[in-house]
């Protein structure tokens, strides 16, 4: 586990930022994909990150989490280059951002987003990958059109390309917008909380669609809030409250200890058969 | 009756292929402006225009390049204020638009000598559109549709996602402009025909009809301007053989088939209440 000095003086866990252990990364390059290095940004006089440090390494499978307001929302989107940096230094391939780099970076924003009365179909939607590249003029050729069938058959939505967003299942509606980061090839793809209102069913089927592109070697960065999933799926945490706490296997990382420090509230972790499992801990009734 | 009894009429002939494609056009766009939810923006912008077609008439300037500059000028100023945070558009719009309307009121009260150039301004004059104004306006459609037509895909990626839009790439600022740019031009072919009251109706009601047809994007860029363009002629026959003034019947049209179809989609709904699905267990 990798815990990070606390702006305020506060250092968590046993190891030192530097003794880092290397994250559970298959085909492992020295160069990492996205560096952060002191990042701090803020909307107004609201602080959002302050002093973020952290790398993701190609073929990486991590999740960020923390409470509300924390900063995730505003990590994704400032390695994507549509939130300044006001201080620090952000790194695509060990070069500063340039357009080519981003192009390789694949963005699903939150479903809550999403316009679902907007009148358009499941492969507009997915098509809209193609449209990156300021393309005036060209539509899409035969090669792209298989693509496009390609990427729809291994997101399970084959023949569902006519139907309406809105009548697609949760699970489903994820595959979508995933669908869409597939078609510009990246090498990263970043989630902005990927279950949020999805029930059981369709969070296995998104957390089982991330893991085959991972497989296939796709560094995935997700935004999550139900720590179990977290805990359960996926092999690398990164806890964030607007400065980053600590970053490690989630075994090590969700301890009472980290969630308190994140969430600013007493958090109950159990470990069973190699699982953990985290609890709220009820409130004392008043008398 | 014949049908083609008004075409033996000048008049009537420019102005019906004026309405056909000014009817088009607002379908057109109308798409976007509904989409991006700005149909108070083409009501804002003719009003603006209002306040540049006074001042053109005052310093003996054509309609089109004063009322055009005009536009364009408000269109940007709209643009600008809109884009920072603490203004929201509609609120932009409103003081852009309202100040340059007033500016109009202003004049027009002070030179109180062209009173029936104004209720042309206000309420369309369909009837007087001569040979250069209707290819003036076929001009001005043939390059926005152009236009449109080039950047639909790009437009569509900023309308339904304008944050991932940008992280694609997309540049979601220069489009905004472009777009409005677009639109005032609209607003300014659309104003000698429709008047300063009614071109807004003609941008909103064809693409909310044609959103009770389909749910694709594609189509619906179809289906608007062609709803566009039949509301524009049937709205020229109306105003031929009631004696009625053709922007109001042009919109009348629109808003019958609204109201029709909505009436249509009441029952509908009602129908799947009374009858709901068998209930499997």
């Amino acid at each position: 586990m990798n815990t990070h000095d606390h702006p305020h003086g506060h250092t968590h866990g046993s190891l030192h930022p530097h003794g880092i252990e290397e994250p559970p990364v298959s085909g492992l390059s020295s160069v990492p994909l996205v560096e952060l290095s002191n990042v701090s940004n803020s909307y107004g006089a609201t602080l959002a990150l302050q002093d973020v440090s952290l790398k993701v390494w190609p073929g990486q499978f991590l999740a960020i989490v923390g409470p509300n307001g924390g900063g995730k929302t505003t990590l994704l989107r400032t390695i994507l280059g549509t939130v300044p940096v006001q201080q620090g230094k952000v790194l695509l391939r060990g070069k500063d951002p340039q357009r080519s780099a981003l192009e390789h970076i694949g963005y699903v924003p939150q479903l809550e987003t999403i316009d679902w009365n907007f009148p358009i179909t499941v492969e507009e939607v997915i098509s809209m990958g193609f449209f990156s590249k300021n393309r005036w003029f060209r539509g899409i050729r035969d090669d792209e059109r298989r693509k496009l069938q390609d990427v729809m058959t291994r997101l399970n939505l084959s023949g569902l390309g006519d139907r309406h967003i809105r009548e697609l299942s949760g699970g489903q509606q994820q595959a979508a917008f995933l669908g869409r980061a597939l078609l510009g090839d990246p090498e990263l793809i970043l989630l902005d909380e990927p279950t949020a209102g999805l029930d059981i069913r369709s969070r296995d089927d998104v957390i089982h669609f991330l893991h085959e592109i991972n497989h296939q070697g796709v560094a995935i960065v997700i935004t999550a809030h139900d720590l179990n999933w977290v805990a359960a799926h996926l092999p690398w945490v990164v806890c964030l409250n607007r400065w980053l706490i600590a970053e490690g296997r989630p075994q090590e990382v969700l301890n009472a200890s980290v969630l308190k420090e994140t969430y600013r509230g007493e958090m109950v972790v159990f470990h069973h058969d190699g699982m953990v499992m985290i609890g709220e801990r009820p409130h004392e009734p008043h008398n | 009756m014949s049908l083609l009894l008004p075409f033996e009429y000048e008049f009537f002939r420019n102005g019906f292929i004026a309405a056909v494609v000014v009817g088009a056009l607002c379908g057109f766009i109308g798409v976007y402006v509904v989409l991006r939810r700005m149909s108070y923006i083409g009501h804002g912008l003719s009003h603006a225009i209002f306040g540049g077609a006074v001042l053109s008439y005052v310093m003996n300037l054509n309609f089109f390049i004063g009322a055009g500059l005009w536009a364009l000028f408000a269109g940007f100023l709209i643009h600008l204020i809109s884009h920072r945070r603490w203004v929201g558009a509609d609120a932009a719009i409103g003081v852009v638009t309202t100040s340059s309307f007033a500016l109009g009121v202003a004049i027009v009260s002070t030179y109180r000598s062209f009173t029936r150039n104004i209720e042309a301004a206000l309420f369309g004059n369909i009837l007087g559109i001569t040979q250069k104004d209707l290819c003036i306006v076929v001009l001005i459609a043939l390059m926005v549709f152009s236009v449109l037509i080039i950047l639909r895909r790009q437009l569509l990626f900023a309308t339904f996602d304008p944050e991932v839009a940008s992280a694609y790439g997309v540049s979601t600022g220069k489009i905004d402009l472009i777009f409005i740019t677009l639109l005032a031009v609209t607003v300014l072919a659309s104003t000698q025909i429709l008047g300063v009251t009614l071109v807004a109706a003609a941008m909103v009601i064809p693409p909310v009809i044609a959103r009770y047809l389909t749910n694709r994007f594609q189509r619906l860029l179809i289906l608007s301007p062609i709803i566009g363009t039949l509301c524009g002629a049937a709205g020229m026959y109306l105003s031929f053989y009631l004696d009625i003034s053709s922007a109001a019947t042009i919109v009348l049209t629109a808003a019958a088939l609204f109201f029709f179809l909505e009436v249509l989609s009441w029952f509908r709904r009602q129908q799947r209440t009374r009858h709901p699905p068998l209930s499997i267990s």
